[in-house]
């Protein structure tokens, strides 16, 4: 399941998708989930909200409600807005520029959806997740990494992966 | 103003001074702060300080490795509004950003 994407860069930005059709379908329904979560009206529950909304002032309950009354709505237009031009290519064989920013950005929320519902640490690993549904919900979210790094990959092949 | 009349001292007159004139505290400005948070891949935070600050290659991954070690980094400092706007655009990218008063 991990390997089936790549991702590679062809002319005026273009990108090609050679992506297995399960991953698609996948992807599908992780976009019906992050849209129900950003059109739920009363999502302050959900942990993963707090991640994809943070707070710009952390120490000043004032400054940062007239900061999201600002910037809430934007927000949340531009994460609907990316899922659905993922949508719209999720079948696609070639993506343009906007079309894998999209992705990009996409695959990043849905990972911060999925990591910050699993708790998930800089060193988590399978075994950290004996809960069946937690640990298939990890296998996901490592998928989705992969596919975002190759993903980036593909788009600017000078950042590397520093070694640490 | 005070120019005609050299010798006359209005001492007090200048100590009443409204304090908005006479004491505009120098702006502090504003600091944006990126913490570290354990899903953001490291390649995925240089790419978006490079994109959205237009840092080189190096100088983005070098904030990126603060963020990495230290556990946040500065990657942008100026008025309130326009820190705000940073801010707003990072966590568009799903970046963790605050902002505070650079004291």
């Amino acid at each position: 399941m991990d390997d089936d994407a790549v991702f590679s860069s062809v002319a005026r930005g273009a990108m090609e998708v050679d992506l297995h059709d399960s991953i698609r379908d996948l992807l599908d329904r992780l976009c019906d989930q992050l849209e129900q979560l950003l059109r739920r009206e009363n999502p302050a529950s959900d942990p993963a909200m707090a991640r994809l909304f943070p707070a710009a002032y952390p120490d000043d309950p004032l400054r940062e409600l007239e900061f999201e009354r600002m910037t809430g709505d934007d927000l949340t237009r531009g994460r609907l807005a990316a899922l659905q031009t993922v949508r719209a290519s999720l079948r696609a064989e070639l993506l343009d520029q906007k079309q894998s920013l999209a992705w990009l950005g996409t695959l990043n929320d849905l990972r911060l959806v999925l990591g910050s519902r699993l708790d998930v640490t800089e060193e988590s690993t399978a075994a950290d997740f004996p809960d069946a549904d937690d640990a298939a919900t990890f296998q996901i979210y490592q998928l989705l990494g992969g596919l975002q790094g190759r993903l980036l990959f593909a788009m600017d092949p000078a950042i590397e992966e520093p070694e640490l | 103003m005070g120019a005609a009349e050299p010798t006359v001292r209005t001492a007090p007159v200048e100590v009443d001074r409204p304090a908005d004139e006479a004491v505009v505290t120098p702006a502090v400005p504003w600091i944006v702060i990126v913490w570290n948070d354990p899903v953001n891949l490291m390649t995925y935070v240089t790419w978006v300080f490079q994109r959205l600050f237009g840092y080189s290659l190096q100088r983005a991954t070098e904030l990126m490795l603060d963020v990495h070690h230290k556990g946040k980094a500065v990657v942008a400092s100026g008025a309130r509004e326009q820190c705000e706007s940073h801010v707003a655009r990072l966590h568009a990218f799903g970046l963790w950003a605050t902002m505070q008063q650079d004291r």
